[in-house]
């Protein structure tokens, strides 16, 4: 199978990008960069300047902060956004936990992305609000 | 041709397998017989050089070398301004590419660039069997089996420099007749036709550029706006050699570029229906005398993919670590453009120079001596440096490092605290390994672009194995030795250097 229709087939079952039509998500493959990981590799790393929207196509990947594992990332979900969007370095390691392929946006491109792509944002803000209600329930 | 009687290398078993012969290969295999290490070359070409013998299709690399240049030739410095030539640290070797250019432009043509390749190798008695093609691969123990036209090539460890130069299509455009990259006719048979180019990077604006003088009309296509590298200062988006289309169509001269994805192409006659979709879903037809593609390039590699090499991306590039080892298949590596797979911290989006000569060229000293020392008992020359020489050291590789110029925010020279207490130079180390696998308080030390400002130091400093990253300021002369930076770097690097700068600065 074709590389960039298998990226899109994979695609179109993720909630981030549910609104897009198939030409859409085609567009997506020539936006957006493809990196693979190695299990154990940091994909971002806490502290460190520069920032890039990523999501992930396989894989697992673990939220590790100041040493100790927070969280699991799986295919569809999304991470880099808070640094992006706020200019600061990242907060978290993002770690592979097993081979990790991920679709990549560098920080200097997710606003026109996002502007052009209002669905996406919507589904974006959608999942920030779950991880909002998730930290609201660890604190309380 | 290749001398078919004197062939080096015969079939049989080996401590390390080198599959090329470009200039990543060249490089690698003059780097391992320098440290001594045993390895065979083979190659399916007959000559050095890999795919300068027939690309760029417009005769001219992208990559620069300066005839004359603010440090004098053949300095480690010059470096900087010669993208092209091969390294060596024997003066004979050293800048070779501006004394086999002809002076009528500082982008080699393709005949200049494979003079140079091969000047270096006969200069250098680089031993290589050409005419050696590699057919398959399997493994059989600890050993990769590689099958060629000569016979069985057993060796425990491997680097394949076989490029990403093998043209790629999407389905759409597997139609009869579309040309590809690489294999367009002669360029005044494209007098007087309409030509609509798939792709909007530089081999498409490479052919357009071409092709500007013979063509009635030239339409250049692809979802993605166009990029140019003035404006995102680094190798993204279209080098300005061929930018000349790109004004034609801004000023309304008759090129159109456009943004949206090919639906399809039918074939009418001599003729061909080209099927656009907007991003915003507007339909636009063209009919056209010629199709072409330039829609990317593969890696060849074969059969690893099904022995165990995890590819990724478009261009079905190896998955690999900060030392260009298949990340699923250990003992394999990769050496040329296809190092680019190992993508580094990419900062700001920004990808090293690893696809092209003036990067992987370093990426293969730091190879040679990754092999040397992990898998042939090689230990590296790690010479002393004062605690109180320490800053003025790092400004000077920031500012004069070749390496850290060509290889932004990729590689970096690091210092490191010896076995002893002292610092050593611990030479240059892929940048994503120093900040990623820990060790001795260090100091790591490269160059970095942002897209937006000059190139800066970006200092990575290791303490207690926690890193922390000082960013100096950007320099209009690019020259970071002067008081303020050493001040300001003295106080960032006084937790890794102590009381030994405290007492040097007093």
């Amino acid at each position: 199978m074709d590389v960039r229709a298998e990226v899109v087939d994979i695609l179109a079952g993720f909630a981030l990008f549910a609104d897009l039509t198939t030409p859409e998500l085609e567009n997506l493959v020539d936006i957006f960069d493809e990196q693979m990981f190695s299990e154990g590799e940091r994909v971002v790393r806490q502290g460190l300047s520069s920032a890039a929207f990523y999501v992930i196509l396989d894989g697992a990947a673990t939220i590790r902060v100041d040493g100790k594992d927070r969280a699991t990332l799986r295919p569809g979900d999304f991470f880099g956004e808070i640094s992006c969007l706020l200019g600061e370095p990242p907060v978290a390691d993002i770690v592979a936990e097993r081979p990790l392929r991920c679709l990549v946006l560098p920080a200097e491109s997710l606003e026109g992305f996002l502007v052009g792509h209002p669905r996406v944002l919507f589904r974006l803000l959608q999942g920030e609000a779950r991880k909002v209600r998730t930290t609201t329930r660890w604190l309380t | 041709m290749a001398d078919l009687i004197n062939r080096p290398f015969p079939p049989g078993r080996y401590p390390l397998l080198v599959v090329g012969s470009g200039p990543g290969a060249l490089q690698l295999t003059y780097c391992l017989t320098r440290l001594g290490v045993e390895h065979a070359v083979i190659s399916a070409d007959d000559t050095p050089g890999g795919m300068f013998r027939k690309w760029p299709i417009f005769q001219r690399m992208l990559s620069w070398t300066k005839p004359f240049a603010d440090h004098e030739k053949p300095t480690r410095a010059y470096e900087r301004y010669d993208w092209n030539s091969l390294l060596s640290d024997d003066e004979q070797l050293r800048a070779i590419m501006p004394t086999v250019m002809d002076g009528t432009s500082y982008f080699p043509s393709r005949p200049e660039m494979e003079k140079g390749l091969v000047t270096f190798a006969q200069r250098a008695g680089l031993k290589v069997r050409y005419g050696c093609r590699w057919e398959s691969t399997r493994r059989e123990g600890d050993d990769f089996v590689v099958v060629t036209t000569d016979g069985e090539y057993r060796a425990p460890a491997a680097v394949f420099a076989t490029g990403v130069a093998e043209p790629w299509r999407p389905n759409v455009l597997q139609v009869e007749g579309v040309q590809q990259y690489g294999e367009l006719r002669a360029a005044e048979s494209y007098a007087d036709k309409r030509i609509f180019i798939v792709g909007k990077q530089n081999s498409g604006f490479e052919i357009a550029t071409g092709l500007l003088p013979w063509a009635r009309q030239i339409i250049l296509a692809s979802p993605s706006p166009t990029k140019l590298s003035v404006d995102t200062r680094s190798l993204v988006g279209v080098r300005a050699r061929y930018v000349q289309p790109y004004e034609d169509w801004a000023l309304a001269g008759g090129v159109v570029i456009l943004d949206a994805s090919i639906e399809s192409v039918e074939k009418t006659g001599q003729t061909y229906k080209v099927h656009t979709k907007s991003p915003s879903g507007a339909a636009t037809d063209f009919e056209v005398d010629d199709v072409i593609a330039a829609t990317g390039f593969v890696a060849p590699l074969r059969d690893l993919a099904q022995l165990g090499v995890a590819t990724f991306g478009a261009s079905r590039l190896p998955a690999m670590t900060p030392f260009w080892e298949s990340s699923s298949l250990p003992g394999l590596f990769f050496a040329g453009t296809l190092m680019q797979a190992s993508g580094g911290l990419k900062k700001h989006g920004i990808p090293s120079n690893s696809g092209a000569v003036q990067g992987y060229r370093y990426n293969a000293r730091v190879l040679a001596l990754h092999l040397a020392a992990t898998r042939f008992g090689y230990r590296p020359d790690r010479p002393s440096i004062r605690p109180d020489e320490v800053v003025a050291f790092v400004l000077e590789q920031a500012s004069r490092g070749p390496e850290l110029w060509h290889q932004r925010s990729y590689l970096a020279r690091v210092v490191e605290t010896g076995s002893g207490g002292g610092m050593v130079d611990a030479g240059i180390q892929p940048l994503a390994h120093f900040v990623d696998a820990g060790g001795p308080d260090a100091v790591a030390v490269t160059l970095e672009n942002n897209g937006r400002d000059d190139p800066y130091p970006a200092v990575y400093a290791r303490v207690k194995g926690a890193v922390k990253e000082h960013l100096l300021a950007p320099h209009p002369l690019l020259e970071f030795t002067g008081a303020d930076y050493q001040k300001e770097l003295a106080d960032r690097l006084q937790p890794l250097l102590g009381s030994a700068l405290t007492r040097s600065a007093s």
